[in-house]
């Protein structure tokens, strides 16, 4: 229990249903501060309802979510990304009528004095904020690589600045804890190798790490711990070695899915 | 000469440039104060529209009930002087105060709707109000409307379109102002945020609800100054002031001059004062080619007349 208490991010016995199916049964885990936590299992094990779980998108039936050792189960949103805890979307959710750096200086606002008179007198106070929120954003968009791209809207963005974008977006809110959706979906083996070196960046720093991804020699390779979800429920957590030595994982996941890993890695 | 037109339009303090300059320069040109009385018209209506656009072009959230706002500060410089014995100076912020409180106790349940059934229970606002306007007649003098005492200011009168001109004039480029500056803060990128995604907002602190409360309730003080501003000009308050169709008219000038855009609004409320004036030289067929007017608008520059020619001019120079 003592490493719940320390933990950045737990979860408790997590349960949730639609109409009768349980989606997410019973699922447990512990995460470590810096550690690259890796969330796997066949379309439809759950992942993304997980997600929306940890991150107060959904509330419970039963089970409990901890962050940094307190019960945070039924806080919004916002309320979690407070105490330090963002999140990246599998289906974009771009401001799209926004600049890249835009974006990302909307990660910035739980770190902006937020006074609305201020803000409609455009005192100096808020144009001296907006130019450090600009600078920040444009540091963390560099970051990502995509520093040559801040000023660009973001609905001319290719797919892959995307994602990358919604990186360097949760990062702004300077997150303990950063829920990764799918980072590397439609990336190429160069943007996959980038994105990589992005995410272990982020883990040096300090940031667990929690990630769901079908690119199954990203997670192998990146993941400190790998937790394996198949119909709701848990089936296996350990190592990636660990992992792919368990019985279970290759009868229900990679049995079928690491056979077309390994014929796609061989193209 | 193209790149710098492309710069001024991008700026986001040319659109009050802009509008401070036709304000400076109109009364130079027109020929009679009766352009004057339309000029004021329009400024007071884009006040309004404004605020709708704060609203609607920036956070994404329809009203189709803002002529309520518009009516509760116009029959609060009316009932004011007449029953409380409020002079209109103070009636006019007490008006956009109460407007600020209705929003902030409606909005808190109905923005939570989202489209339709957003617009849909906006209407019930406004069509709510206004039944109150029309009904409580020892008040409000019921259908009939009533007169509106002339604004005082240390002993100076306000009348007359060359008054009032200046003063809609003033009073729009500083809510320009605000709004440019709002929108450049972190309180308008919440906005924009919201409108484009709220579950991303809400992931990166925005707290969603508390921003569309704080736009309903801005939004609702730029229509209720504007309504105090026509029924100070008008001398009269008449139910319709408030009605449902002022709403509609609103809404039509801040998607025809373009959702998100200042000048925008200015510009969609122009077209919708001037238009009628000048269709009159059709007789009959007036309401006809309005329509027929408004429909070519909305095919041929969609995105509203200011964002389409921004972006038409935009891609013209390389």
């Amino acid at each position: 229990m003592n490493s719940v208490t320390t933990s950045p991010l737990a979860a408790d016995r997590l349960t949730i249903a639609f109409g009768g199916i349980k989606a997410v049964n019973d699922v447990s885990f512990t995460v470590r501060p810096g550690e690259i936590f890796a969330i796997i299992g066949p379309n439809g094990a759950g992942k993304t309802t997980l997600f929306n779980l940890l991150s107060g998108i959904y509330a419970p039936r039963d089970g409990r979510v901890l962050l940094g050792g307190e019960d945070v189960t039924g806080e919004a949103p916002h309320q979690l990304a407070r105490r330090g805890l963002s999140r990246t979307f599998q289906n974009l959710q771009i401001f799209l009528r926004m600049s890249a750096a835009e974006n990302v200086m909307v990660g910035r606002h739980l770190h902006e004095k937020r006074n609305v008179f201020a803000h409609l007198l455009a005192l100096p106070s808020v144009c001296r904020q907006n130019k450090e929120t600009r600078a920040r954003a444009e540091a963390l968009l560099e970051r990502v690589g995509l520093g040559n791209l801040s000023s660009r809207p973001a609905s001319a963005l290719p797919y892959g600045a995307l994602k990358r974008l919604e990186i360097a977006r949760a990062l702004a809110t300077e997150p303990k804890v950063l829920l990764l959706d799918e980072p590397a979906a439609g990336c190429n083996a160069v943007e996959t190798r980038e994105l990589e070196a992005i995410i272990r960046g982020i883990a040096r720093d300090g940031i667990a790490v929690v990630l769901v991804e079908h690119d199954m020699r990203l997670v192998m390779d990146l993941s400190d711990r790998i937790h394996v979800l198949a119909n709701g429920r848990t089936l296996a957590e350990g190592t990636a070695a660990e992992v792919r030595a368990n019985p279970a994982v290759i009868e229900a996941y990679l049995g079928v899915a690491g056979v077309q890993e390994a014929a796609r890695a061989g193209d | 000469m193209g790149n710098a037109l492309t710069k001024l339009i991008e700026n986001r303090y040319a659109a009050i440039l802009t509008i401070a300059a036709i304000v400076l320069v109109l009364p130079f040109i027109v020929p009679s104060t009766f352009y004057l009385r339309i000029a004021t018209l329009t400024f007071i209506f884009a006040l309004a529209v404004l605020g709708l656009n704060l609203l609607m072009g920036f956070a994404g959230q329809v009203s189709l009930g803002h002529a309520g706002f518009f009516g509760v500060g116009a029959y609060a410089v009316a009932i004011g002087p007449t029953h409380l014995g409020v002079p209109s100076w103070a009636a006019l912020p007490a008006g956009a105060v109460i407007a600020a409180l209705i929003a902030f106790i409606v909005g808190r349940p109905i923005l939570k709707l989202k489209g339709h059934y957003l617009a849909v229970a906006t209407l019930g606002m406004g069509l709510l109000i206004g039944m109150v306007f029309t009904n409580e007649a020892r008040w409000t003098g019921g259908p009939d409307g009533m007169p509106v005492a002339r604004l005082v200011l240390f002993g100076w009168i306000a009348r007359g379109p060359q008054t009032w001109y200046w003063i809609s004039g003033v009073t729009l480029a500083l809510g320009a102002l605000l709004a440019t500056n709002l929108i450049a803060s972190p309180t308008g990128r919440a906005f924009r945020a919201i409108h484009d995604s709220e579950v991303a907002a809400t992931v990166l602190g925005v707290d969603v609800a508390r921003y569309k409360l704080i736009v309903f309730i801005l939004s609702a003080v730029y229509a209720a100054v504007a309504g105090a501003y026509l029924a100070l000009f008008d001398g009269l308050v008449t139910p319709g002031t408030a009605g449902f169709l002022r709403s509609i008219e609103f809404v039509t000038m801040a998607v025809l001059g373009g959702l998100g855009s200042v000048f925008g609004s200015v510009v969609g409320a122009a077209v919708l004062t001037v238009l009628p004036q000048v269709l009159t030289v059709f007789h009959d067929y007036e309401t006809i080619a309005l329509g027929a007017i408004m429909i070519a608008f909305m095919i041929f520059l969609r995105s509203g007349v200011v964002p389409s020619l921004a972006a038409l001019i935009g891609r013209r120079t390389p």
